[in-house]
């Protein structure tokens, strides 16, 4: 039975999963961040077939350097924009944290990401959960689980209402009135939180997607706000109940990957790096995630069994510089040939890339209030509508 | 060539440095013609920010705005809006340029300093030490309604945390001393040990307690621009920046004067004279002849106050809803009203309306000038109009006597506004020795002329 094709996403941030990558990154320690070393990790991904990269951050400094990794990171919303600038098809989603920044801020980051790229912009939903975070910020702690729930739905949905309160046509420039915008094309959201309120409309026309595709940790916050839940499990049957579970329209598996090189093995790349850091001791690896190990041929099942079980993986390769290569050469144009995956077509968005709908603004009239709810159905239909 | 001998002026050597404002907000940038493109495609960036490069500007500049304006609780409807953010805008075109710098303005009442910090870092480590950081404040809880603070600050709290924000950025910018990462891949640690500080700042408006995740840039950190005009900000400016924009461009006497009371104020603070580049913003009409320029002048000044603009800065000035009036009639025969809150948010306020109004009153009448008219000539004023020859020969003797040191040019048509400026003035400026005819540095603070940092 022929399945919907499986999205393929990658993790680009640092110099790969490993908190030791570095050690064997094609490149000279300070070279990670600089311009030069950002734009080759994107081009490698985009012309690889990668349909979208994420890149991980924090207002504290990567969690590699608590064992001797990078210490440094380039902000992922600059890096994401910068990426997009010098690439063409790939779709970018920086992570972001609404635990302590400003829920307007972050919707217009987002949305001019959106801008920048065309239409390819994602946004993955972060938590700051540490104490670190709070004193970083200079703001009281968001302590406990409800409570760092509750600031990222309250984000999400300021960030989704301001991006919904220009209409699509709000920018009418109407030389016969004398008018650039049709005011009653924009709204004010009037978000209410327990926390905070804020009053609206952006300052930024709506983005070309509708909606940047929102991807967050499956459970975080209510599935019928994101687009993508990221699951995690130890195997592909826990992969598959997760994505099953997470009632999101799409569902991505987490997937660790260390791949055999032409000189070496991937046990034995791994041997080689935990002589510095043992990777399962990684700081910030969440237990329990899927990892695989070995030949490009044996990740290429792997991936054809997940796709009978997600809608798409994200990647975390142990480096960069050595996986990327061989998930460029052999699994991704495998994947291709076997049509489990199909590379993203110049021109599109990455919602359409996805197979989602483009969401109608919340505040859109009467005319066309009847395709929002159409669209709101889509969840079923997402998955047939791949192929 | 009177006037630009060199031994006649001050600083016979001096070249103007330009800047691009691609302007997100405002009835300057004319929307109607058909030569007007998109205020928000990525590719209007691109063709601002490419022309201005071609032309060997110093820098590409972006503003901020938190809020939409609003006259009387309805949005602002005539003008241009809708911009993106400026830090995510600014990295993208880092990715298409080379050498322009990429300055950013970014409040410091609704952001922290550890974050924003970071992120003009980030910028200027992905344009290879090109970024700048245009320091705004806010006071009003109008803008405040968006943000999780909402309206925190009041007026004399602004500059203090504007300077204690800055203090802490530029502490967490040095938080990283020179060699900081290893050469070696077998070294213990990819951070050298002892080389990365701890920001601790604990003052009366932040306690942020973070450690630095990033190098200096090729030109140290960010340049620091400032565009306050009160005392207050010229004083926040001779302290802390190292470009000041200023309204003070149009007439040379006012520019020298402004020029000289900032020079006064450097000193004041213990900073050399030429610690700062002095930058008015201006829009510049260019013809063939004097005739063709004013011309063209007029069409533009057209175009930008159109009827329901004139009524909408009349209403702004008499603090009454005008809106209905006839804009080729007279003036408004009211008096203005005289209110703390005008209503009127996002726009300059007027310190005295009634004074302008009975100026307005006294100039029209004697030149039989309709209310539309009235605000073509006496409304907001800005720019200078000429052939490219007599606009070069003119600010080159500007720059020459220390009145200024260039322009932050706002071009009143988006994408090719700048296009003439680059063509034309760009090279009899050159001709005159008063313009760079090629980059000789690679980041905004060595384009600018400034001293490195220590």
């Amino acid at each position: 039975m022929p399945h919907p094709a499986l999205h393929l996403a990658v993790e680009i941030d640092g110099d790969g999963a490993h908190p030791a990558a570095w050690r064997r990154a094609a490149h000279a320690p300070g070279e990670l961040l600089t311009p030069r070393r950002t734009a080759q990790v994107a081009a490698v991904a985009e012309n690889a077939g990668f349909t979208l990269v994420t890149l991980d951050d924090s207002v504290l400094p990567p969690a590699s350097a608590a064992v001797g990794g990078p210490a440094g990171r380039i902000g992922a919303v600059e890096r994401a924009a910068f990426i997009a600038a010098s690439t063409s098809v790939i779709g970018v989603a920086p992570v972001l944290a609404t635990t302590y920044a400003e829920p307007f801020h972050v919707s217009t980051r987002i949305a001019s990401l959106d801008h920048v790229s065309v239409g390819r912009a994602g946004w993955v939903l972060g938590v700051e959960e540490s104490a670190e975070a709070a004193r970083a910020w200079g703001r009281p702690r968001v302590e406990g689980e409800p409570a760092l729930r509750r600031e990222a739905l309250d984000g999400l949905q300021v960030a989704r209402d301001l991006w919904d309160s220009w209409e699509d046509d709000a920018v009418i420039r109407s030389v016969a009135t004398s008018r650039y915008l049709d005011r009653e094309r924009l709204h004010y959201v009037d978000f209410e939180g327990e926390t905070y309120s804020v009053k609206g409309p952006a300052i930024v026309p709506r983005p070309p997607q509708g909606r940047p595709v929102v991807l967050a940790p499956a459970g975080l916050v209510p599935p019928g706000l994101v687009d993508v839940a990221l699951v995690e499990g130890s195997s592909p049957a826990v992969l598959g109940e997760a994505a099953a579970a997470s009632g999101a329209p799409l569902a991505f598996a987490e997937l660790e990957v260390a791949l055999d090189t032409p000189g070496e093995t991937a046990a034995e790349r791994i041997a080689d790096l935990d002589r510095f850091a043992a990777w399962d001791e990684g700081a910030g690896r969440p237990p329990g995630r899927l990892r695989y190990t070995g030949s490009a041929q044996g990740l290429a099942d792997l991936l054809e069994e997940l796709s009978a079980v997600v809608d798409g993986v994200r990647l975390h390769p142990l480096v960069l510089d050595e996986d990327l290569a061989v998930l460029s050469r052999l699994v991704l144009p495998e994947l291709f040939v076997r049509r489990i995956a199909a590379r993203p077509l110049p021109g599109t968005t990455l919602r359409t890339t996805l197979g989602l709908p483009r969401p109608e603004s919340r505040f859109a009239t009467t005319a066309s209030a009847s395709a929002t709810a159409a669209s709101a159905t889509t969840p079923a239909t997402t998955r047939e509508g791949n192929r | 060539m009177t006037g630009t001998d060199p031994h006649d002026v001050p600083r016979p050597d001096a070249r103007l440095h330009f800047g691009v404002f691609f302007q997100g907000v405002n009835h300057w940038t004319i929307w109607s013609d058909p030569a007007s493109g998109s205020q928000i495609d990525p590719a209007s960036f691109r063709k601002v920010a490419q022309t201005a490069e071609r032309g060997l500007f110093d820098a590409f500049f972006l503003g901020d705005g938190l809020r939409l304006r609003e006259t009387d609780g309805h949005i602002h409807d005539l003008d241009v809006a809708g911009r993106p953010d400026s830090l995510a805008q600014l990295a993208a075109l880092a990715a298409v340029t080379h050498r322009i710098g990429l300055v950013s303005t970014s409040n410091t009442t609704f952001n922290e300093p550890g974050d924003l910090a970071h992120r003009l870092a980030s910028l200027d480590l992905l344009s290879g030490g090109r970024a700048g950081w245009n320091v705004v404040t806010t006071d009003n809880a109008w803008t405040g309604a968006n943000f999780r603070r909402g309206g925190f600050l009041d007026h004399a709290d602004r500059y203090t945390r504007a300077e204690e924000f800055l203090k802490v950025a530029r502490a967490i910018w040095d938080g990283w001393a020179e060699g900081a990462v290893t050469d070696s891949v077998e070294a213990r640690s990819w951070s050298v040990p002892g080389t990365i500080g701890r920001v601790r700042a604990a003052g009366a408006q932040f306690d942020v307690d973070l450690v630095p995740a990033l190098p200096r840039s090729a030109q140290g950190h960010p340049v620091i621009f400032q565009a306050g005009d009160s005392p207050d900000g010229r004083d926040f400016a001779a302290r802390n920046a190292d470009v000041i924009f200023s309204a003070h461009g149009r007439d040379f006497d006012d520019a020298l004067g402004f020029a000289e009371d900032i020079r006064r104020r450097l000193r004041a603070a213990g900073r050399p004279e030429d610690a700062l580049r002095i930058l008015p913003a201006t829009e510049i009409v260019i013809g063939a002849t004097e005739k063709e320029a004013e011309e063209k002048a007029r069409w533009v000044r057209l175009e930008q106050v159109t009827p329901a603009t004139a009524l909408a800065v009349a209403s702004r000035l008499w603090n009454l809803d005008l809106s209905e009036r006839d804009a080729d009639g007279p003036l408004p025969a009211e008096d203005p009203v005289v209110e703390e809150n005008t209503g009127a948010f996002g726009s300059a306020r007027i310190a005295d309306p009634r004074g302008v109004v009975a100026e307005w009153r006294a100039r029209a009448e004697a030149n039989g000038w309709s209310l539309r008219e009235t605000v073509i000539e006496l409304g907001p004023q800005r720019g200078h109009v000429g052939t490219a020859a007599g606009l070069a020969e003119k600010f080159a003797r500007w720059v020459r006597h220390g009145a200024l040191d260039g322009f932050n040019i706002s071009p009143y048509l988006i994408p090719d506004g700048l296009d003439d400026i680059v063509d034309l003035l760009v090279p009899e400026l050159q001709e005159r020795g008063a313009y760079r005819t090629a980059y000789t540095g690679t980041t905004l603070r060595e384009h600018l002329e400034l001293p490195p940092l220590a």
